[in-house]
């Protein structure tokens, strides 16, 4: 497994050939004094198997992936079939850059082509790019993206949006003239507290929300677009858990101006956390405001068609700090997993995937409520997430039931909201078998 | 009985998925459902459900999706095709190895949201790389979240920010230049603007450094929050100056970012953090051979001293006796820059590819991709215009100024080596040199293919005296020719419709 083909006999030929004596003289042009006067305190070459030995002790240190499973909040859990990871590992794809020259990237151009479709088929919209890098900093540029297409600066974010997205949020536009303000959560159903929908004005460029929301609540969509629309604000709707998408309403049909999801759920492994890949579409009339890469339709002078990166002249690379993002590439090889994925489940499978996560949440939230001193927080409807109120702290039930029962059983929600220290999410999957569900109920039980 | 025509082998005539659905097929299975049904509208309202029954999504089989892709897939060119030397991309080998190790269950099976006490593998290994890219680059500070490498740029200039910001306290407000060179990234300014700083852009000399001049002149203007330089430039020349930059910056009370784009010169040979730069981002899938993707994913660590480490996004991984903890807690950062702990299925492919070269083979790689460049620079040189004097790092300049004059412009002489079985060199970046091509070839790319290339180019240039037109109108081997994208983008059409023209534009 050496990577360089050149032999050091061919090395020093070349140096010969262009007058060079050494190594050493091809970095005449660096001074002296920053030149690196030792090897570097790495460790030495190591050999495949004792790389495949390193990264295996690595691995086996992270016992939770063994564990049985009810973690989501952002990250779920899902099947992928072995054609996703087989397809992406073709040369082809995983080892070809950006489709700066069509002639030879038909297949990135193509399948970017019909990603762009797919998202908006289902998420009711009129047009989606390439791909950003997660769900989270794709909601950040759409609080941009509203910014500059309402020239408003207030933007109003329901705390039922993921935590950690709008910590990025807040990042992005620190430095803007953006004001972020949230909108509280009704503490009985989960949701959006509409009560103090009223902050929305004349300066609000969008409300944010997510649907299904943090807690797994579906929001009623339809109704705060009204809301946002009377005002003359955009909707922008989140979506973390994407398979939702093929049983719920898409936020298009609700009146959503731009969606931002995160696309993990298609096919794309958990991997601690990344790499990911950010969905984002909007309303015709935004296009040109869009951040991000788009693949259009273009003919050659024969009448072929074939695709093209188009609107380029949103970009960074041509407007420099005009652009409607610093946003470079897209996040390729993921949003290609995604689309593998979308088509061979098709339009049968995404409805089932999606059926058969709602069933198993709804059997497993009936179990659990049914245990003493257990209760179900939110009344709202949930598709695959619900928070369970326990009967003592959360995070140390959670805990120990993966020491003992080696399941997680979910998400502590102190670690993000404060006031619900016997509160925790779960999640339940397609993949997660009924006698799973069960044992969890057991476990929860016997800690009630 | 009329006969229907093949006119084109179906791999060169790969419809949309759109175009290929068959209603009734099904590509996949689940497992049956092992919980007792409830009726959907007791689990969610009818009016939340979902009413268009995901019409127009495909319906096909799994052999139709394989072959789908793995058609489309022999349309494009790839590194293990073949020679790929789009400069400043670094588009160097990805090795099988590394896309092994990242697919070990445990790191893909590995929830983020896992509790930190068992996920003490995955923490152990960041803070490895960490400890890995510290040394390399000379900066102690380490951070992986950032995504890609516009991403790593946006958090270097919002740590600079920060620690202006921090230092001066309200009079940072008078201090929001960012000095950007002429011959930068898009990406630079694009980034500088997140942070909210107006950018000054700072000439090149002729000679293709900085001019110290115009660097001092605006210095002297006032108000310097810092500079973001890429070294070697992205002419690939090293900035001999790069001492005296940093001492006039910091002198006109700014920092320095340098982006890591060219890192794949330096790497073993000389560090940032020698230099007197304060952060730098790394392109992982530039210089630790993290696949390109078709586009993506990246991931883009910063790298800061010791005095910005505050500033870093969070969480951080930080390390505490034996075990290793997620730590938020640290009122000076510019906070979290993206979901969860960034890409790490990346970290764990460039750290295998840091083991793997090892101390000696980190050197060595960046020995050969200079050496490579330099090569070609020296068996084209007369072959082509070379704008500037100074020797080339591990990407080579060089511009279309001789075959112009023949009506022969960079964009016909990259798309004519498509011909010759190359990927097309960077064209027309930097934009300081009028026609540019940038060629990095990495050490990737063995002599006898370096021959082959500059032969390639060689007969391009002869070509171009003796037939511009085959070059004019190149490439002649591709499935498509140029593509109309004036067109394209003055009627966009950005996604599939049933009442779309297929394959062939109906006349």
């Amino acid at each position: 497994m050496r990577y360089i083909p050149n032999s050091k006999e061919e090395m020093a030929e070349m140096l010969s050939d262009i007058g060079l004596s050494s190594p050493e003289d091809l970095f005449r042009s660096i001074p002296e004094d920053v030149r690196l006067k030792n090897e570097l305190n790495v460790t030495r070459p190591l050999a495949e198997n004792e790389v495949i030995a390193e990264m295996e002790a690595f691995a086996a240190n992270n016992p939770a992936a063994q564990k049985t499973s009810f973690l989501g909040g952002g990250v779920y859990s899902h099947f992928s079939p072995t054609i996703v990871d087989n397809l992406i590992q073709r040369s082809e794809f995983f080892t070809s850059y950006t489709p700066y020259q069509p002639e030879v990237t038909q297949g990135t151009l193509q399948y970017i082509f019909e990603f762009q479709t797919l998202v908006c088929q289902l998420t009711g919209m009129d047009v989606a790019n390439a791909s950003m890098y997660d769900g989270s900093t794709s909601m950040a540029e759409a609080f941009l993206m509203a910014q500059r297409v309402t020239r408003r600066d207030k933007v109003l974010v329901a705390r039922t949006v993921h935590p950690e997205y709008l910590q990025v949020a807040e990042t992005y536009t620190q430095h803007g003239d953006m004001e972020l303000d949230t909108v509280g959560i009704d503490e009985e159903s989960g949701r959006i507290n509409a009560d103090e929908l009223a902050k929305i004005d004349t300066e609000t460029a969008a409300l944010v929300v997510q649907s299904p929301n943090f807690f797994g609540c579906i929001e009623d969509v339809n109704r705060l677009a009204e809301i946002a629309h009377e005002a003359g604000a955009l909707l922008i709707v989140v979506v973390t858990e994407a398979i939702s998408f093929g049983m719920l309403k898409s936020p298009g049909s609700c009146g959503a101006d731009i969606v931002v999801a995160e696309g993990q759920s298609f096919g794309v492994p958990m991997s601690f956390g990344g790499p990911h890949v950010g969905l984002f579409a909007c309303r015709q009339k935004f296009v040109r405001q869009m951040p991000g890469r788009l693949s259009g339709v273009a003919y050659d002078k024969n009448g072929n068609r074939g695709f093209v990166l188009t609107l380029a002249t949103r970009e960074q690379h041509i407007r420099r700090d005009k652009a409607t993002s610093n946003i470079c590439t897209n996040q390729g090889l993921i949003a290609l997993a995604a689309t593998i994925y979308m088509e061979t489940m098709g339009r049968k499978g995404l409805k089932e995937v999606a059926s058969q996560n709602a069933q198993k949440a709804a059997y497993a939230r009936k179990q659990i409520s049914a245990i003493d001193g257990y209760s179900i927080t939110f009344d709202s409807p949930v598709f695959n997430e619900f928070v369970v109120t326990a009967p003592s702290n959360a995070a140390d039930l959670l805990e120990k039931i993966s020491d003992q029962d080696s399941i997680l059983g979910g998400i502590a929600l102190t670690q993000y909201y404060d006031g619900h220290e016997n509160d925790f999410l779960v999640c339940v999957t397609e993949t997660n078998t009924k006698s799973e569900i069960d044992r969890l109920v057991v476990a929860l039980k016997s800690n009630s | 009985m009329s006969i229907k025509k093949v006119t084109q082998h179906p791999t060169q005539n790969e419809a949309l998925i759109f175009e290929r659905s068959q209603t009734g097929r099904v590509g996949y299975r689940l497992p049956e459902l092992d919980v007792e049904e409830t009726p959907i509208e007791e689990i969610v309202p009818s009016e939340f459900l979902r009413d268009d029954d995901l019409e127009g999504l495909p319906e096909v089989s799994e052999v139709d999706v394989v072959r789908h892709f793995t058609r489309m897939s022999t349309w494009n060119f790839s590194i293990d095709l073949g020679m790929y030397p789009l400069g400043s991309c670094t588009m160097k080998y990805n090795s099988r190895l590394n896309e092994k190790v990242a697919r070990i269950a445990g790191f893909l099976n590995h929830h983020p949201l896992a509790p930190e006490a068992e996920s003490q593998g995955a923490l152990k290994l960041m803070y490895t790389l960490q400890e890995d890219l510290a040394e390399i680059t000379g900066l102690p500070g380490v951070s992986l979240q950032p995504a890609a490498g516009a991403h790593g740029e946006m958090t270097g200039v919002m740590i600079i920010r920060a620690a202006l910001d921090k230092r001066d306290g309200e009079a940072s407000k008078e201090r929001r230049v960012m000095l950007v060179p002429d011959s930068a990234h898009g990406t630079n300014p694009a980034s500088a603007k997140l942070a909210g700083f107006t950018v000054k852009t700072i000439r090149s000399t002729k000679d293709g450094f900085t001019d110290m001049d115009h660097l001092r002149e605006l210095c002297d203007e006032g108000g310097i929050a810092g500079l973001m330089l890429t070294n070697p430039s992205t002419v690939g020349i090293f900035e001999k100056n790069i001492r005296e930059i940093c001492d006039a910056i910091h002198d006109a009370g700014g920092l320095v970012y340098m982006d890591g784009a060219n890192m794949n010169a330096l790497v073993g040979v000389a560090r940032p953090g020698d230099m007197g730069v304060d952060v730098i981002h790394l392109n992982l899938h530039k210089t630790f051979s993290t696949p390109h993707g078709g586009g993506g994913p990246g991931c883009g660590p910063c790298c800061c001293t010791a005095e910005l480490e505050p500033f870093l996004p969070v969480p951080r991984v930080v390390k505490e006796g034996e075990s290793y903890r997620l730590d938020s807690d640290q009122p000076n950062t510019i906070g979290r820059v993206k979901a969860f702990f960034g890409n790490f299925g990346m970290m764990v492919r460039a750290l295998a590819y840091i083991q793997t070269h090892g101390d000696s083979g980190l050197r060595e790689a960046t020995e050969t991709a200079v050496l490579n460049a330099r090569y070609i620079s020296h068996f084209l040189q007369e072959d082509y215009e070379k704008p500037f004097e100074a020797d080339p790092m591990h990407e080579v300049i060089l511009s279309h100024k001789k075959q112009a004059r023949k009506g022969v412009h960079t964009l016909d002489i990259g798309k004519r080596l498509i011909d010759y079985g190359f990927h097309p060199m960077t064209v027309y970046f930097p934009l300081i040199v009028d026609g540019a091509m940038l060629i990095e070839p990495t050490e990737s790319v063995g002599r006898q293919e370096l021959d082959t290339f500059v032969d390639a180019m060689k007969s391009i240039a002869k070509e171009t005296i003796e037939d511009p037109d085959l070059v004019i109108n190149a490439p002649h081997t591709t499935r498509i020719g140029r593509l109309d994208e004036a067109t394209a983008a003055r009627k966009p059409v950005l996604r599939w419709k049933p009442d779309m023209e297929t394959s062939a534009k109906s006349a």
